[in-house]
């Protein structure tokens, strides 16, 4: 029977009971491998419950540094049986599934073309272990060993995460330590260990992942220290999978850093709001007076705040919102990840508005554009939403290592203190003075005579007064716009890739992919599948909206562009459609919306088939370029 | 509008501690309807940060939505003010105090606004004890949309559209006492003498101070059968078009601390307002209830400091926020800097 093979390039996944203690375990492992140098980028894939129905661990191992889904399972170890006829049906032909043989399994869950390695775990528990706590946790650790000698993965790593875990807790190291141990023993006797898939160091790793010295943390951890460096002091938040996180990471960071030395108070503030109206509401309040605040949420709480992000994009107050998407309304499939509140937020509330967007990809970038939004936020006088997702934010990521440049200042943009509204001649809170649509504001408390205005809605003219006159309102308006157009050159721009050379390429179209944030990943890994095919595709990754310019020309100079993200709308697709009035007919929906991210085989099966049946039917638009 | 401001000021008219003269404390003309109880609400106010020689830029109004809500503009020109979304004026002055803890909060929110709309950010506004003052003038129907009952309307009242109201009013006095408010008071708009000392204790007050205060709409809650009108003897305006809008003169009551009054309406009914004796029984929630519950019974408005816990923890003391204001903090005290980065790095190796 045939063995799926791989050094340092395959698919291990876990099939968990949740609640059972499995998550720790499995993130021993992957954080070995990490350790090891070897690119991984684990992903939990859970239910919102709290004990007892199936979740998933799934581990991907990339010797390039693929981070993104690759999509098929080569090693399944799977403990759960209410999931296992599943998973069984899930693992690649020769690959491989371990599971607890202290009772037999069914006849009928057989396949006779992967491989089935029993490890008596809950007998070995039972034997070992005097109480059910015990046997429960430990069995996890149990499989983790086991796994070291299957997949090679370094038992001196192991131990000394086991260390770092429990520091403090020192007794507890050694029965984890033998659990371990007891794994490893069973089955390098049992078992021809190493597997033909399996870990070496340094060997075939792509030589910029080996350069850099990667950190491995999760997006929402990332934006709560982004937050710290980027000067927030108040958060309003309301809990929410998988936003809390964020500012649950906040706080812990700001009990250490945001302490005042002379007298032991808080240089910052979080309230856990009794809803996201209120937690948004906060935020503007705070903002209006002055103060960076921030509050993250997800889906659901996306759309209560939407009346607050319309006030405060009429009213030009600069907040900053962390969304990390999630599916669906109510509880459907909170726990999983999706790019699908990207019309939600670019529009979001009644009336005429466009909010500022940032799409990060990777920690680093949830990290940086944090701090970024802070400062947009207060430069254009407007809500910025970082559109983080689960999968970035609640799944650890290998990412290089956050940097922080000590010469850094706040951009508080443009605010007239005492000194500044004496030295005007006139002020009007709404005057285009610069003519960038970007006004001068104050804060309350700042001069005992000049510079108090009533913040509103939509009426009012450039003096902050009261009207509800039709020419106030356009004027006002069109401002806005104005200011959404200085936007384009205050936002990051995106990120472009030449197509690998391809020696005999099978098309003469042009052919370009679009995609953002976790879409990244495994898009950059399907167009280097499809390359290899003889299909050459110049990307671009989008980080912001308003877009760039350079957008609209990278779509204009390809015969095919694909539009690559997680949702069934194709969002961004409609976005860039409406924003750019580019034909439809131009951007092909490459989508995934199971709530489970987006994988490679599926980004570049996708595009194959839309090659196969649209190449015939689009003329190139430069055939001198062919 | 109710008035045509004149720009006209006596030269010697008197000043407060800080030289300011009342008229340094004046807003923009009021848009409200002629009589309307807002208007007296909006200069007890004037009049109490005169008195009290507050500087007017160091205080912030804030307002939500509805014709209450469009007073902040009608008072203290000078300071900055915020008419927010409808319902939710509590969660963006819970922002703005923290944002900075040294500005005075004056927060106006009406019956609809704060009992309706915006009930759930009402009571944690009150649970949080932020450090403000709010005042919700409280004429238990909606104004700007014409005439609906409001969630304060009394059992029994008739609307202008002829309906008794089937529900049970909202006291939100005896809410906001329940629910750990640590000042709350409730007064009458035309009761000037009653009404602007209580606005000054609230303001001086540290933590939550809550005034009720009722004040009755000229416009559409004015007719025989409502509970909260200000007409008695005018049995004729019964016949008025609806949208017609009465040039009056806001009705004023004086009375003497610690007896009951009777302040007879236009439109036959009878107001009853008994005075609550500010300096006894205030620091019991469960008297200050009876109390609210017993003239209720008796069909009586009951006034004045209903309850007061000078003591209570506010906010900023719950979170042990700095003394500084936060949006005076700059780099030095909020990035930690590139050592600490690296170091976090470390820890994620």
């Amino acid at each position: 029977m045939k063995k799926i093979e791989g050094i340092n390039d395959f698919v291990v996944k876990f099939a968990n009971v949740n609640g059972t203690g499995s998550a720790s375990a499995n993130h021993l492992f992957a954080k070995a491998i990490f350790r090891m140098g070897i690119p991984v980028s684990p992903r939990n894939i859970f239910p919102s419950n709290i004990q007892g129905l199936p979740t998933w661990y799934e581990v991907r191992v990339s010797s390039r540094g693929y981070l993104g889904r690759r999509g098929g399972v080569d090693l399944m170890l799977c403990v759960n049986p209410q999931s296992m006829e599943k998973d069984i049906a899930s693992v690649e032909p020769g690959g491989y599934f371990v599971y607890d043989c202290t009772k037999p399994l069914a006849k009928h869950l057989m396949r006779d073309d992967i491989h089935f390695l029993g490890v008596p775990l809950t007998e070995m528990c039972m034997r070992e272990y005097s109480t059910p706590r015990l046997r429960q946790l430990l069995k996890n650790v149990v499989y983790v060993g086991a796994l070291s000698a299957l997949l090679n993965v370094e038992f001196r790593v192991l131990k000394e995460l086991l260390s770092d875990q429990f520091k403090g807790k020192d007794h507890l190291i050694s029965p984890n330590v033998h659990a371990l141990e007891m794994g490893f023993q069973f089955v390098d006797e049992e078992f021809d260990c190493p597997l033909p898939i399996r870990l070496e160091k340094g060997g075939n790793i792509a030589p910029h992942i080996l350069e850099s010295e990667h950190i491995f943390m999760n997006g929402n951890t990332a934006a709560a220290l982004g937050a710290i460096y980027g000067g927030a002091t108040v958060a309003a938040w309301y809990p929410i999978t998988p936003s809390t996180s964020v500012v649950d990471a906040f706080a812990q960071y700001a009990q250490r850093m945001r302490i005042d030395p002379g007298t032991g108070k808080r240089n910052y503030a979080i309230i856990q709001a009794e809803d996201e109206l209120s937690a948004m509401g906060m935020v503007v309040g705070a903002c209006w007076n002055g103060a960076r605040a921030f509050t993250a949420t997800s889906g659901p709480g996306l759309s209560l705040m939407s009346e607050f992000l319309g006030l405060a994009y009429f009213a030009e107050v600069p907040v900053v919102l962390i969304d990390v998407q999630r599916s669906g309304p109510s509880t459907g499939m909170p726990t999983r990840s999706q790019q699908s509140d990207i019309l939600a937020a670019a529009y979001a509330s009644h009336g005429d508005t466009k909010q500022v967007l940032l799409f990060p990809a990777t920690p680093r970038e949830c990290f940086d554009m944090t701090i970024n939004a802070f400062d947009l936020a207060e430069q254009l006088q407007t809500p910025v939403i970082m559109m983080s997702d689960l999968d970035l934010g609640m799944n650890d990521w290998m990412s290089p290592p956050l940097e922080w440049d000590d010469t850094y200042e706040m951009d508080r943009g443009k605010v007239l203190d005492a000194e500044g509204l004496d030295s005007v001649e006139k002020w009007g809170r709404y005057l285009d003075v610069d003519g960038d649509g970007i006004c001068y504001r104050t804060l309350p408390g700042t001069h005992p005579t000049k510079g108090a205005y009533f913040t509103r809605g939509s009426s009012k003219n450039e003096m902050a007064v009261y009207s509800e006159s039709g020419d106030d309102y356009v004027r006002n308006v069109d401002r806005l716009l104005r200011k959404f157009e200085t936007a384009k050159q205050y936002v990051p721009r995106p990120k472009t890739h030449p197509p690998i050379a391809v020696k005999k390429p099978k098309t003469k179209l042009k052919l370009g992919a679009l995609f953002f944030g976790t879409s990244a990943s495994p898009s950059y890994e399907a167009v280097e599948t499809l390359a290899v095919e003889g299909y050459p595709i110049d990307t671009m990754r989008i980080r912001a909206f308003p877009f760039h310019e350079s957008l609209d020309r990278f779509i204009h100079e390809h015969d095919l562009v694909f539009m690559i993200e997680q949702n069934r709308d194709g969002q961004m697709r409609r976005l860039i459609i409406n924003e750019c009035e580019i034909p439809p007919g131009k951007l092909t929906p490459v989508l995934n919306y199971s709530g489970t991210p987006i994988t490679a085989r599926a980004i570049a099966q996708q595009i194959r088939e839309a090659l196969n049946t649209k190449s015939a039917k689009i003329v190139p638009l430069h055939p001198e370029t062919a | 509008m109710s008035y045509v401001q004149s720009g006209f000021r006596h030269p010697n008219l008197p000043t407060n501690r800080l030289g300011f003269t009342v008229a340094d404390y004046d807003g923009a003309i009021s848009t409200l309807c002629a009589g309307c109880g807002h208007d007296s609400i909006s200069a007890a106010i004037r009049n109490a940060c005169f008195l009290s020689s507050l500087p007017p830029h160091r205080i912030a109004k804030l307002s939500g939505i509805g014709c209450s809500s469009k007073m902040p503009t009608y008072f203290l020109g000078r300071s900055h003010g915020f008419n927010s979304v409808h319902g939710r004026m509590p969660s963006v002055a819970t922002g703005a105090s923290l944002a900075n803890c040294q500005l005075t909060y004056i927060g106006v929110s009406g019956d609809g606004d704060t009992a309706s709309i915006g009930m759930g950010q009402f009571i944690h506004l009150i649970r949080r004890n932020v450090n403000m003052t709010y005042i919700v003038p409280n004429n238990g129907c909606y104004g700007l949309t014409k005439g609906q009952d409001s969630a304060t309307a009394d059992f029994g009242s008739i609307s202008k559209y002829g309906d008794p109201n089937p529900f049970d009013g909202i006291d939100l006095a005896s809410l906001a006492i329940l629910n750990g408010a640590s000042f709350v008071a409730r007064s009458f708009s035309g009761d000037k003498e009653q009404l602007e000392p209580l606005i000054r204790a609230a303001m001086a007050h540290k933590g939550f101070a809550f005034i009720d205060v009722i004040s009755p709409c000229v416009t559409f809650n004015n007719h025989v059968g409502s509970t909260k009108s200000y007409a008695e003897t005018r049995d004729h305006l019964d016949a008025m078009p609806v949208d017609f809008v009465p040039m009056r003169e806001e009705i004023r009551t004086h009375y003497t601390e610690g007896t009951t009054q009777s302040v007879t309406l236009h439109d036959g009914s009878v107001i009853h307002l008994q005075k609550a004796v500010s300096h006894c029984e205030t620091d019991d929630r469960t008297a200050a209830l009876n109390s609210i519950q017993k003239s209720k019974e008796e069909e009586r408005f009951l006034t004045g400091l209903l309850f007061l816990d000078p003591n209570a923890r506010d906010l900023n003391t719950n979170v042990n926020l700095a003394t500084r204001p936060l949006n005076e903090l700059g780099k030095n005290e909020l990035c930690p800097g590139s050592r600490v980065l690296n170091s976090i790095n470390e820890g994620l190796r």
